[in-house]
């Protein structure tokens, strides 16, 4: 075989392998809105469930994860934030901002299931809050973390130099630097890796099944001390803990608001960031 | 004047000591949480140390905590299981994966690089119970029935099922790791190359690829600790049948799945309950090391293009 005829069979076989990728996604992504798109009606979404998840909807899962994802962004952002600011604009090569960075290299790769652990022994039970809303989100909070810090450096560090450097040479201090200028330039990053951490916190299963997400509930969740439902562990046990010829409008139903939910947040965290790539050429 | 001036100058550097201080405490937080989750695994495994005999718990091919005459913690089922999904879709994700980057990165026009890549994204960000969610319902049921008169899987679920859809999870992350290694290579050894007269397909793969090699190890090794942690595509999709067996299409019960399937019907304080601490506290362990692994791969990397 010839080097021309070498290079287009290669080719050809990495077009196919890109194109298996995008297949996979269609299929998947198709499969569920064909399926899905029956059930979602107004009172599929404003309603609770009845008859064994056959008739009504499915509010109390949508209202639970809102309100479990609203809970997570709370304790995640301000600290996640925080601490990329200190890893990336304070003089912290020093032992602390070594052990830091391990640190959140390796909170990364620990297994949300692992996390699930902690918040059941360390939250629920030694600390007492129970099963709990609070408890869950905690939890959740533990995994979106080293998301929302690495995305947030990556965009602060994304700033060019020379932008605080003129800041400090006004006579500013190092605060109002990073808070007038470092900050504003970079929150369009910081969005987009918040957005993406939302989504990843709305799709996670294995931490909230173990600290406080419940299958069914007449009622909303009052408090944070509440046990609550959410979209994706709805999904887990209605498609294997019930008929799937009883209910499998209601799991298709289910993941299409759960997928709609997270694409458009994906989504739109990719047009956020292409146009500011667009607008800041540094 | 001058005093007022002073004053205020004064005042904000106090402010800017107090905001360093606070900086301090807050990144304080990442740290404490990984603490916790070592400490907290290993004190939580403690019990399971004593009243479980440590070497049949790694040794046991019997796993079966709730037998009500002598429950047997033998762990080499769950650790055969996860060695043979995460193979399995390792064999899948990492081919795929890189032959997508290769692709997307040296090949595609930028129009389709300009679909494709936002398509990537959006599979990485598609929650893992939806993935299982579609194996349990749709993919299981066209294996099953797709070769019939000819082969049929040992078990409707099966653990190929799981890798499967373990791989779809993989490839966004082989992606835009080995993507990023592969932009990163200095565009002067890609030019040399094709001015001595090499194909595109020889400067890829005989230049770029070797070049890249560190940060496509690391990008391999950060999936495959990916996969061995996740737990919501194998509850659902390999059949959750705790037994030894090395065959593919038979079911199994990986480590993530026994702690998440089993958690919720212990009791607390029991030593069942301990035990899947223990679990958790392998599982800890072996991503820790996946992970430093990946850290030693990216820092060889960055040592050679400084």
């Amino acid at each position: 075989m010839n080097r021309r005829n070498k290079e287009r069979a290669f080719f050809l076989l990495f077009r196919g392998c890109a194109w298996v990728v995008a297949l996979a996604l269609m299929i998947i992504v198709g499969y569920i809105v064909v399926l899905g798109i029956g059930t979602i009606s107004w009172e599929f979404l404003t309603q609770f469930p009845k008859k064994g998840f056959t008739e009504g909807g499915i509010f109390p899962a949508i209202v639970g994860t809102l309100y479990l994802v609203g809970l997570v962004m709370i304790i995640a952002v301000p600290i996640g934030v925080f601490t990329a600011i200190y890893v990336s604009e304070y003089k912290s090569n020093n032992w602390f901002g070594n052990l830091l960075r391990v640190v959140v290299n390796n909170l990364a790769g620990v297994p949300s299931i692992v996390y699930g652990l902690l918040g059941l022994g360390l939250l629920v039970f030694f600390v007492g809050w129970g099963f709990s809303l609070l408890a869950s989100a905690f939890t959740l909070a533990f995994v979106v973390l080293p998301l929302v810090i690495t995305a947030s450096r990556e965009a602060i560090q994304a700033v060019p130099s020379s932008l605080r450097e003129a800041s400090l040479a006004l006579g500013t201090t190092k605060w109002q630097t990073i808070r007038h200028h470092v900050l504003p330039y970079s929150l369009p990053g910081i969005l987009t890796g918040v957005i993406l951490s939302i989504s990843r916190a709305a799709g996670e299963t294995a931490p909230i099944l173990m600290t406080g997400v419940v299958f069914l509930k007449f009622t909303l969740p009052q408090n944070v001390w509440d046990t609550f439902q959410a979209m994706p562990y709805l999904l887990y046990s209605l498609s294997t803990q019930t008929p799937y010829d009883k209910t499998q409008d209601f799991q298709w139903g289910t993941a299409l608001v759960l997928l709609v939910m997270v694409v458009a947040m994906n989504m739109s965290a990719i047009i956020i960031r292409n146009r500011y790539r667009e607008k800041y050429k540094w | 004047m001058a005093t007022k001036k002073s004053v205020v100058a004064k005042r904000r550097r106090i402010n800017d000591v107090l905001i360093h201080a606070l900086l301090i405490v807050i990144s304080l937080f990442a740290i404490l949480v990984l603490a916790a989750v070592a400490i907290f695994l290993f004190l939580n495994s403690l019990p399971a140390f004593v009243s479980i005999d440590q070497w049949d718990f790694f040794t046991g091919t019997v796993w079966d905590p709730t037998n009500p005459v002598e429950p047997l913690y033998g762990i080499v089922p769950l650790l055969v299981a996860t060695l043979v999904v995460t193979f399995l879709s390792a064999l899948i994700a990492i081919p795929l994966g890189l032959g997508a980057t290769i692709y997307l990165s040296e090949i595609a026009h930028p129009r389709i690089k300009k679909v494709m890549k936002p398509a990537v994204e959006v599979l990485a960000g598609l929650p893992s119970v939806m993935l299982g969610f579609f194996a349990l319902t749709i993919f299981a049921r066209f294996m099953w029935t797709a070769f019939l008169p000819w082969w049929q899987p040992s078990d409707y679920l099966n653990l190929f099922n799981g890798a499967v859809f373990l791989a779809i999870m993989m490839v966004p992350i082989m992606v835009s790791l080995s993507e990023d290694a592969m932009n990163s290579v200095p565009m002067s050894l890609k030019e040399a190359s094709l001015a001595l007269g090499m194909t595109r397909w020889e400067t890829v793969w005989k230049v770029i690829v070797p070049a890249a090699r560190p940060g496509i190890v690391a990008a391999m090794m950060l999936s495959i600790g990916r996969a061995v942690g996740e737990t919501m595509v194998v509850v659902m999709a390999t059949g959750s049948a705790p037994q030894l067996t090395w065959d593919p299409f038979s079911s199994g019960q990986p480590l993530t799945s026994t702690i998440a399937i089993e958690i919720s019907e212990v009791a607390f304080n029991s030593t069942h309950y301990y035990a899947l601490f223990e679990l958790g506290l392998v599982l800890f362990a072996m991503t820790f090391a996946l992970n430093y692994a990946a850290d030693w791969a990216m820092r060889k990397y960055t040592e050679r293009y400084q």
